[in-house]
């Protein structure tokens, strides 16, 4: 074919001008600010070069907190919401009546705005002097103490972030492992029932392997999200995360860029370089363990 | 173990809107297969062949009917607890499993005092490899195996945990003509070896001819005729049968029978005692033809192809439905062929008559 | 095999079993779908009891028999939210609009044009694939902040123009339409854009569509650059609106007036969802990631 060097340029003119402005150059920026000591945003200057940005967020104590934040919510939604995933696609992929409507309504808090719905789940959890809220009733009811889940205790409050993030992530995980599901051949089904397996080792030992990719692929991403956690948060305990003990590593980048401490893009950058370096460490040993136990 | 179908139906809800009727995929079934032999289910695709392995099996429910395999009444329970063997089309194979463990699946369902030992299953696992010779593939996944070999595989899955009755789906369609011949003697040896009843579906007359020990003839869900390849080939019921069977296929010609004669156009070709005067169709064999300068069937000559034992005469004639007629004469008999036309006598034991609106045999009677 | 009656009792216990599997099956579905559905239910329930009512419940009722348009008044007088949704509309609309277009000429290029150094500049582009958001957000904000973009539709509009992924995603798409059809259309004389226009485009329409619906979803929802970027409220977007709201508008415990303006702004996604229930979900499945 013939050569039109200028042409195709042309043709990626605005892909790469907007990628260079708002990607690359960023990227390399945020090295430079992470490793450039008392720079000022509104003078631009700076005192000298070095690593003084990590080790001030490496001993702030909200950085701490919100990494803690991160991991416990990293490590509780992950798997709770990938089994649950799980048990609702099998069950949904087992059964015909109802099943459109099963699928539509899980699919919803995929399409609903995250801040507008944690609202609602702030006021079903919420201890006003005007109610206790839904969910304290409801405790009650079963001879529980009521307790503020939004400013009481720290694990009370980590429970509804937690819930109400795996209420967000549900969706996503239910559509791909049923669509999984779908797509594994029947007949090993049939073959497997002809020779009499029993349906929890039909499970164990053909549905899991078959749709084993799919799985880790949700693992993966899953772990990625919720590191980069933060606009659940915001929804349920609002934007002065650092009050409410339940920021998170990305909601500290934000915090330090512009926020009520803001104004410090260096340590912002040296937070976020921290959290990139996380994240595909634990992406990497993840990809590690898939390799060795997808077996096609 | 003896499979018996009685009036089994299996009917299926129609996913058309135009069509709302139920579709009848296999349609009052009852036969009885004996214990021991290899059963071909044959007939063109849609027929209701696959439909009636899974009522076997259990995968589907009949509609109405009952099954027993022996004298016990099966019809109800589930497909795990009949102790079938199925081998389907695609062959199923678990693609995570090595070869050994594909076959040792079905051995590690058996609970209770069926449970066997590690032992016992390696050694049925091996035993099965060996009946149908894969034992140095063991370790491998099915993805690294040809076709062939996993068809092997699939049957040794199928055949390790001893079933009472061997299903197989299609066993052959997915392989080289080559390799299909090859692997039917191999089913063949292997049922005689094992002397599991096996019913095997086929779309292939051939296939089930050359192997079976009876072939049941199916057509629109509807069973046609039961009984040894030869006797169905040599006496079929009704013109679908005798359509269906033999290759090259069987010569239809519009007919007459007027007493006692039958008639092509205006010539008389065949004495039928006993037949009714009555148009008919009229099925003649490849090689029911004999060729005779004064023979009372006069054709159009087409050309000859010689292929060595015998020689096929090919023709035409204004009242066959045949593009072609196809004559298979014996090499020894070969008069001078040539000029236009050739002239054919018949052999009345390969010339069928059928009515011509139910396509129904009408006999008649030779000497 | 055992007899007739060992039968009977196999087949009894596995109907039995059958009927148990499905009863748990269905009753495990409905608690989710009860999970899901109850915060909406919710939201609509509170959004029609009045203020009064609201806070004179200690034990909230399930149920309203007076119920009230005056919250949906309210959230549209009180505080600014047509302007919300517009400005969240115009965000929508422009950024989809400029996206689709960047990327369909860069995955033309990647796909169907030659020219040198195209490997690269394509392998570069799927390593930036690797790159979060968060990494590059504060440069942009220092970027945006220095042209003066600051409380601008350019500004909450230009960073988000562009996704690698999409140009991949496209691109792939692209690559499947067979050479002869641009063979012919060459010997026909049909310029390279008229066939990306007439040809490519109409053929790949799902994919756009696909991506399309997902940058739609996104936009919408989006919370954290506008954030950044915006703090005039007249620029606010529905998110950013709804925590200002959740913070300093009704007074803090109109909670009902609040759940109307949450119902307002959920409503259009949803519409939109049930009516392309099918595309939007064969998409999300195809190029979406949340979570």
């Amino acid at each position: 074919m013939e050569q039109n060097n200028y042409k195709g340029w042309l043709y990626l003119l605005p892909a790469i001008a907007f990628l260079g402005v708002f990607m690359v150059y960023p990227l390399v920026d945020v090295f430079v600010y992470s490793f450039e000591e008392g720079y000022n945003s509104a003078s631009q200057t700076f005192f000298g070069t070095g690593l003084y940005n990590y080790a001030y967020v490496l001993h702030d104590p909200y950085f701490l907190q919100a990494v803690k934040n991160t991991l416990i919510l990293v490590a509780i939604t992950v798997p709770v919401s990938t089994g649950l995933a799980l048990l609702i696609s099998v069950g949904l992929s087992s059964i015909q009546k109802l099943k459109d409507l099963f699928q539509t309504v899980y699919f919803l808090p995929y399409v609903t705005n995250t801040l507008a719905v944690g609202l609602v789940f702030m006021i079903l959890f919420k201890k006003t002097p005007y109610t206790d809220g839904l969910v304290n009733l409801i405790i009650g009811l079963f001879g529980g103490k009521s307790i503020d889940f939004i400013d009481g205790p720290y694990w009370a409050k980590m429970f509804v972030l937690c819930f109400y993030t795996v209420w967000v992530v549900m969706p996503f995980k239910i559509l791909i492992l049923t669509s999984a599901l779908a797509s594994v051949n029947q007949d090993y089904y049939n073959a497997a029932r002809v020779d009499g397996t029993s349906k929890l080792r039909i499970f164990g030992r053909i549905t899991l392997p078959m749709i084993s990719p799919m799985i880790f692929y949700l693992v993966i991403t899953g772990f990625i999200g919720a590191f980069k956690a933060y606009s659940d948060a915001v929804a349920i305990f609002g934007t002065n995360l650092n009050a409410a003990e339940m920021n998170t590593i990305v909601g500290y980048v934000y915090d330090m860029l512009y926020g009520d401490s803001g104004g410090y893009p260096s340590y912002a950058s040296a937070a976020a370089i921290i959290l990139f370096a996380i994240v595909l460490t634990i992406t990497c040993i993840n990809l590690m363990i898939s390799k060795r136990s997808v077996h096609y | 173990m003896k499979v018996v179908l009685q009036n089994v139906t299996k009917k299926f809800p129609s996913r058309s809107k135009k069509a709302p009727e139920d579709v009848i995929a296999v349609n009052d079934f009852t036969f009885e297969i004996p214990d021991g032999q290899l059963i071909g289910l044959l007939g063109p695709s849609g027929c209701g062949k696959s439909t009636t392995l899974n009522l076997i099996s259990g995968l589907q429910k009949p509609t109405s009917g009952r099954i027993f395999f022996d004298t016990n009444d099966v019809t109800d329970l589930p497909p795990e607890n009949r102790g079938v063997g199925l081998v389907f089309q695609n062959y199923a194979l678990y693609p995570h499993l090595t070869v050994r463990k594909n076959i040792m699946f079905p051995l590690q369902n058996f609970k209770g005092e069926a449970k066997l030992t590690k032992e016992v299953m390696e050694e049925k696992v091996l035993e099965a490899a060996r009946l149908v010779q894969i034992d140095g593939l063991m370790e491998r996944k099915p993805s690294e195996l040809s076709g062939g070999q996993q068809q092997r595989v699939a049957i040794a899955r199928a055949l390790v945990k001893m079933p009472s009755v061997l299903l197989l789906d299609e066993p052959l369609s997915n392989l080289d003509a080559r390799l299909r011949l090859q692997t039917r003697e191999e089913l063949r040896r292997i049922q005689q070896e094992t002397k599991i009843t096996t019913i095997f579906v086929t779309h292939d007359q051939e296939e089930a001819m050359s192997i079976s020990d009876m072939i049941i003839v199916m057509s629109a869900g509807v069973v046609q005729q039961i009984g040894p390849p030869q006797q169905v080939y040599d006496d079929p019921v009704n013109l679908f049968v005798a359509k269906f069977l033999g290759t090259p296929p069987i010569n239809v010609f519009e007919g007459e029978v007027r007493e006692g004669k039958l008639y092509i156009g205006q010539e008389a070709v065949l004495q039928v005692p006993g037949a009714a005067d009555q148009p008919v169709t009229v099925g003649i064999r490849p090689e029911g033809f004999v060729l005779r300068e004064d023979g009372p069937l006069s054709c159009n000559l087409s050309r000859v192809e010689v292929m060595g034992r015998d020689i096929s005469v090919v023709s035409t004639h204004p009242l066959c439905q045949n593009t072609a007629i196809r004559s298979i004469i014996s090499a020894e008999n070969q008069h001078s062929v040539g000029g236009p036309m050739v002239r054919f006598a018949l052999k009345p034991a390969k010339v069928f008559l059928f009515r011509k609106d139910s396509g129904e045999r009408i006999r008649f009677e030779v000497d | 095999m055992g007899n007739q009656t060992d039968f009977e009792r196999i087949e009894k216990a596995a109907r039995t079993r059958q009927i148990i599997l499905k009863t748990v099956t269905y009753l495990l579905l409905g608690i989710w779908a009860v999970m899901v559905l109850f915060p909406f239910y919710w939201m609509i329930l509170t959004s029609v009891k009045s203020y009064s009512v609201y806070n004179s419940e200690y034990i909230p009722s399930f149920f309203t028999l007076s119920p009230t348009l005056q919250n949906y008044a309210d959230a549209f007088t009180a505080v600014p939210l047509a302007r919300y949704f517009l400005n969240t509309l115009v965000f929508t609309l422009v950024t989809t609009a400029v996206m689709l277009a960047v990327i369909t000429l860069a995955a033309f290029a990647f796909s169907r044009l030659e020219f040198r150094g195209k490997n690269l500049v394509f392998t570069l582009f799927l390593a930036l694939m690797m790159i979060p958001t968060e990494l590059v957000i504060i440069t942009n904000y220092a970027t945006i902040t220095s042209w003066g973009l600051r409380n601008s539709f350019p500004g909450l509009i230009l960073p988000s123009v562009t996704s690698v992924f999409y140009i991949y995603l496209l691109r792939e798409n692209f690559a499947q339409i067979p050479d002869e059809l641009y063979y012919a259309a060459k010997v026909d004389g049909t310029s390279d854009l008229k066939y990306l226009l007439r040809v490519m485009i109409p053929i790949c329409r799902p994919t756009l569509i696909t991506v399309t619906i997902l940058k739609v979803i996104e936009c919408w929802n989006s919370y954290v650059w506008p954030r950044l970027i915006t703090d005039d409220a007249s620029y606010f977007l529905v998110s950013n609106g709804i925590q200002e709201i959740r913070e300093n508008g009704f007074g803090r415990e109109n909670i009902p007036a609040m759940m109307a303006a949450v119902v307002v702004i959920s409503v259009p996604l949803i519409v939109l969802f049930l009516i392309f229930r099918r595309k939007v979900m064969e998409g999300v499945s195809r190029g979406g990631t949340k979570g």
